[in-house]
């Protein structure tokens, strides 16, 4: 049952995916080069059993195509995705059908992701009738009551003949997570489980994955909302067109954060407490298209403490000198004297 | 932020809302609501889902459906703007008070540039024709933060923040005093929602424009706003200084509500859901609405409904606890 317990359950390395943006006739014909958008450029991330990653970023940071390559819905171009040892970037369909079991997904929308026909019997049942699993009718059954008691739909008869319309939002998604978990994954991938639902059911719904966290389940949660990240997550990995800018255990990203991107990020999150208001720092403009990536730091155009280097340099991602271990952030300016004065390109050209 | 007059710009007064139903019975949409803004001020109306915020909203423009009813009194500059009828408001509608749609970024015309959908607005409303047009159009983009060469572009080339900025530049066209944002940050990203909120602080400064923010998300008003009132159930069940609320709330739905709110300040503490769902409303609530959901709901709160009663400075509550001692 569990692995060694150095080695971690899924292992992410330099991968990239790229969609080829269609030339059109004309272009083919004219040999214009092929162009694509990166969304996904050298990202590396692992996880444990018992842990939840968020994986958080604004639209368009390619948070969403990780998760679709951890989940082999898209192919990418390199970089490898090691489950238990395995990796399942070469793998066809055949080979990767037992493995999808052990990978599940739950997606934003509970109002769209569920059958509208099915009750939820069938919602939740559905799965192990596809992996042909569960064994005779009444085990079945069994398995889709258990599910449903471990994301606290219980009494379970109470809702096994309902149908999703007469559910409530976060009803909904409990039973679109039972539907994951009834074919007893070691993976989870949420993405932006509780954005849409009203924020008096999100703490129940983020309740129960954390409940399932603790019985071992891993969970690459997808989000752009910093505080549930802090609030439910082991470790942040914030991603900034298509790569990991800073990464470590969620305390210290949130307190003590290295990258410009992650700072400002933080300090726009509104806060519950008025006296808590910060003075945000607004950044210019919006994430640039990831057809075009800059030179150098990709995130430099809209870095507030740019300099010179940081339009020809790509820095690595590297364990600051005032970070904990596991810590780590891309930035050239890292461990440098922040009293030193540095020539910013950006604060003399606003926009 | 301190407001120059006292004297309430906007004062909505017991408003009701009924809407008919399909089989003949009737929902209580909005239960008595009640508020006043003077200018510059920035007032916040929270709760969930289906509480009635939206429908105040509406109900304050004259813009609900014809299956709605509506009682009570919407006072602008002390006229009742309620009481004549579509000839009563249309002079105010987007003259005096405006208001931006729940997605509005994604209800603009696809087909019309964002200038011309602008322009639009301008001359329907009289207020400017032609080059002049043209001219003021650009001024809005700008005051919005677009730089006016992009009044050509069409909404399918703009990023969702600057197709929610256009969409407030419309809505300020004819320089309303009033401007109510129904979820205005909603499906947008964190930096982009800091935007936002930056571009209506400043109009509120730099235009003395009264805000009326509707959300479900208490942190953003706590960004925004100087009060909040909290709706449940078709009410105002707490309203008050937006720290007084989050310090001392005087109703268990506000302390629950923030409560419910991951906070970065507060990332070790337990966020705690609200059990259960709001009462519907096309059926007569005995006692208080909130009871079922209450975690100090006492013998009282099932029998006997709390009326909105003052606790403090400018702070007001419907809550039993305020009053009496639970035996």
């Amino acid at each position: 049952m569990s692995t060694n317990g150095a080695s971690p359950l899924l292992e992410v390395e330099d991968l990239v995916v790229r969609y080829p943006i269609a030339r059109g006739l004309v272009g083919s014909a004219g040999r214009r080069p092929q162009r694509n958008v990166h969304a996904v450029e050298g990202v590396s991330l692992s996880l444990q059993r018992g842990e939840m990653l968020a994986l958080v970023g604004e639209s368009g940071c390619g948070k969403t195509t990780t998760a679709q390559a951890v989940l082999r819905l898209v192919d990418p171009v390199s970089g490898s995705v090691r489950f238990d040892g395995q990796d399942l970037v070469p793998l066809g369909p055949r080979e990767l059908r037992p493995i999808r079991r052990r990978i599940q997904v739950v997606y934003q929308d509970p109002y769209e992701s569920l059958d509208p026909r099915f009750r939820v019997r069938g919602v939740v049942e559905e799965p192990l009738l596809i992996h042909r699993l569960g064994g005779s009718k009444s085990e079945r059954a069994e398995r889709v009551r258990e599910a449903l008691r471990r994301v606290e739909l219980s009494p379970p008869e109470l809702y096994l003949d309902r149908y999703p319309h007469e559910l409530s939002g976060g009803q909904r998604q409990r039973v679109a997570i039972a539907a994951a978990l009834v074919l007893e994954p070691d993976v989870l991938v949420a993405d932006e489980p509780v954005s849409m639902l009203d924020v008096s059911v999100r703490a129940g719904v983020l309740n129960v994955l954390d409940g399932l966290r603790e019985q071992g389940l891993a969970i690459l949660m997808i989000t752009h909302d910093l505080s549930t990240a802090a609030r439910f997550a082991q470790r942040i990995a914030v991603m900034y067109l298509g790569r990991i800018v800073e990464e470590g255990p969620a305390a210290a990203v949130v307190m003590n954060p290295q990258h410009p991107y992650t700072k400002a990020l933080l300090s726009v999150v509104p806060r519950r407490d008025p006296r808590d208001r910060q003075q945000p720092q607004i950044l210019k403009g919006e994430t640039p298209d990831a057809v075009a990536i800059p030179t150098g730091c990709r995130f430099h155009p809209r870095c507030p403490v740019a300099i010179e280097r940081c339009a020809h340099e790509d820095p690595a991602l590297t364990r600051p000198a005032t970070a904990e271990a596991k810590h780590r952030a891309a930035c050239l300016l890292l461990g440098s004297d922040p009293v030193v004065q540095q020539v910013s390109v950006n604060q003399s050209s606003p926009g | 932020m301190s407001a120059a007059s006292t004297e309430p710009l906007l004062q909505v007064d017991d408003l009701h809302v009924w809407f008919d139903l399909e089989d003949g019975g009737e929902l209580h949409a909005v239960q008595g609501v009640n508020f006043a803004l003077v200018p510059g001020e920035r007032l916040g109306l929270v709760g969930e889902s289906g509480c009635g915020k939206t429908t105040t909203a509406l109900a304050i423009m004259g813009l609900l459906p014809s299956s709605a009813s509506v009682a009570g009194r919407v006072l602008l500059d002390g006229e009742d703007i309620l009481a004549g009828g579509e000839a009563a408001i249309r002079p105010h509608r987007w003259v005096d008070v405006a208001i931006v749609f729940q997605g509005a970024m994604n209800s603009l015309n696809p087909v019309r540039t964002i200038g011309h959908q602008i322009v639009e607005a301008l001359e329907l409303h009289q207020r400017a024709s032609g080059k002049s047009a043209q001219a003021r159009t650009a001024e809005l983009l700008e005051s919005v933060g677009i730089p006016a060469g992009r009044a050509s572009r069409y909404p399918h080339e703009l990023s969702g923040g600057m197709r929610q900025r256009a969409a407030i530049a419309m809505a300020l066209s004819c320089n309303p005093r009033v401007l109510i944002a129904d979820e205005p940050t909603t499906a947008l990203d964190v930096m982009v929602q800091a935007q936002i909120l930056e571009l209506l602080d400043g109009l509120c400064r730099d235009f003395e424009l009264a805000l009326v923010l509707v959300t479900h998300d208490l942190p953003v008003v706590a960004q925004l706003c100087d009060r909040c009132a909290v709706m449940y159930a078709g009410e105002i069940v707490e309203r008050g200084p937006l720290d007084t609320l989050y310090h001392a709330p005087g109703h268990p739905y506000t302390r629950m509500l923030f409560a419910a709110s991951p906070d970065l300040g507060a990332h070790d503490e337990p966020v705690l859901s609200i059990p259960g769902a709001p009462p519907r409303l096309d059926r007569l609530i005995e006692g208080c609405p909130f009871r079922p959901r209450c975690d100090s709901a006492f013998e009282v709160c099932a029998v006997q409904p709390p009326d909105l009663l003052p606790v403090g400075e400018g702070h007001d509550a419907a809550c039993h606890l305020n009053t009496r001692v639970p035996a």
